[in-house]
């Protein structure tokens, strides 16, 4: 198999990070809404941090994108 | 079956309308520089004409550039404990251009200038020398000294103060690298979907068709959040500066 032909398995294999960043976001929103359960007021404040925690860990993923697209310019 | 995929990444490309040389400087008119002008215009336009007849009373388009302003204003302040006020100009300034740059993208056909590694690459390291440079005026030598965390046992040192150093100089790369790849990442998602969708049998068009209206709402979203977590990011950085170590 030459170089060219693994470019694509590699790019494939750079999105498994996602999963990480999967497990991030699933867990940053089930603590949001427990703790929204048990405290109903402070959601004004809380949803500021799951947001940013959100933007932060989707971007964990996104650099999955970028070694994608590093990988994709050694195949060229 | 294969799929033309080539169109979900060939609208990232830099296209040079006019080679312009300033000596050493590349000062070449391409879509990019084109739409950050544009970009800027819109955000000056919009500001100046929400403000056109400012009223004690404000009415929707001065109520709506007013809570902007508030917003990122209480922000820069909670985050920069010392000078905040100072800041406030300069961080509604990068949340209003960046908010622009990614905003102009999500228009048909328009080109997404904070999808350029070069764009907020120089704004990253803007933001980044800045700080080094309050660090260096404020503390002196004693800009060395944050690289060493207060409390910790001696015989760590040689473990930590290399850590701290790589942790400091990785903030400009992650903050260009956070804009870049999601602006990147969004407009990709978009014209797979599209591409995706129209090589649908029409019957079950409206399925993926229909997700990508879905997935405009959440880049529109992910545009304010990047410029906002990038002001915010801003904030820590400078504030981490002016704080004494």
């Amino acid at each position: 198999m030459d170089a060219t032909a693994m470019v694509p398995i590699g790019m494939g294999l750079a999105a498994a990070g996602m999963g990480g960043a999967a497990l991030g976001i699933g867990m940053i929103f089930s603590k949001m809404i427990e703790s929204v359960a048990r405290q109903p007021e402070a959601e004004a404040r809380l949803s500021k941090y799951a947001w940013i925690g959100f933007a932060l860990v989707e971007t964990i993923a996104l650099y999955g994108l970028v070694i994608a697209f590093i990988i994709m310019g050694q195949g060229q | 079956m294969s799929l033309d995929m080539s169109g979900t990444i060939s609208h990232f490309e830099v296209v040079i309308y006019q080679d312009l040389h300033l000596g050493p400087l590349d000062i070449s008119i391409s879509n990019t520089s084109v739409f950050t002008w544009l970009a800027v215009f819109v955000v000056i336009a919009v500001l100046r004409l929400a403000y056109l007849h400012p009223k004690i009373i404000p009415g929707y388009a001065q109520l709506l550039v007013e809570t902007l302003y508030d917003f990122i204003a209480r922000q820069t302040e909670g985050n920069i404990h010392r000078e905040g006020k100072e800041y406030i100009p300069l961080m509604f300034t990068i949340f209003t251009f960046i908010l622009g740059c990614n905003l102009i993208g999500l228009v048909p056909g328009a080109f997404t200038p904070t999808s350029q590694l070069a764009v907020t690459g120089t704004l990253a390291i803007g933001i980044f020398s800045y700080a080094i440079w309050v660090r260096v005026k404020r503390h002196g030598w004693g800009f060395f000294r944050a690289f060493s965390p207060q409390g910790v046992p001696p015989i760590l040192l040689p473990l930590m103060v290399p850590i701290e150093f790589i942790s400091f100089l990785a903030r400009p790369v992650t903050l260009a690298l956070r804009l870049f790849a999601n602006m990147t990442a969004g407009h990709t998602a978009l014209g797979v979907l599209a591409v995706l969708g129209l090589a649908t049998p029409w019957f079950a068009q409206w399925l993926p068709l229909g997700f990508t209206v879905v997935q405009i709402a959440l880049e529109l979203m992910i545009a304010f959040i990047q410029a906002y977590i990038f002001v915010i990011l801003s904030c820590v950085y400078i504030d981490d500066a002016l704080a004494d170590h």
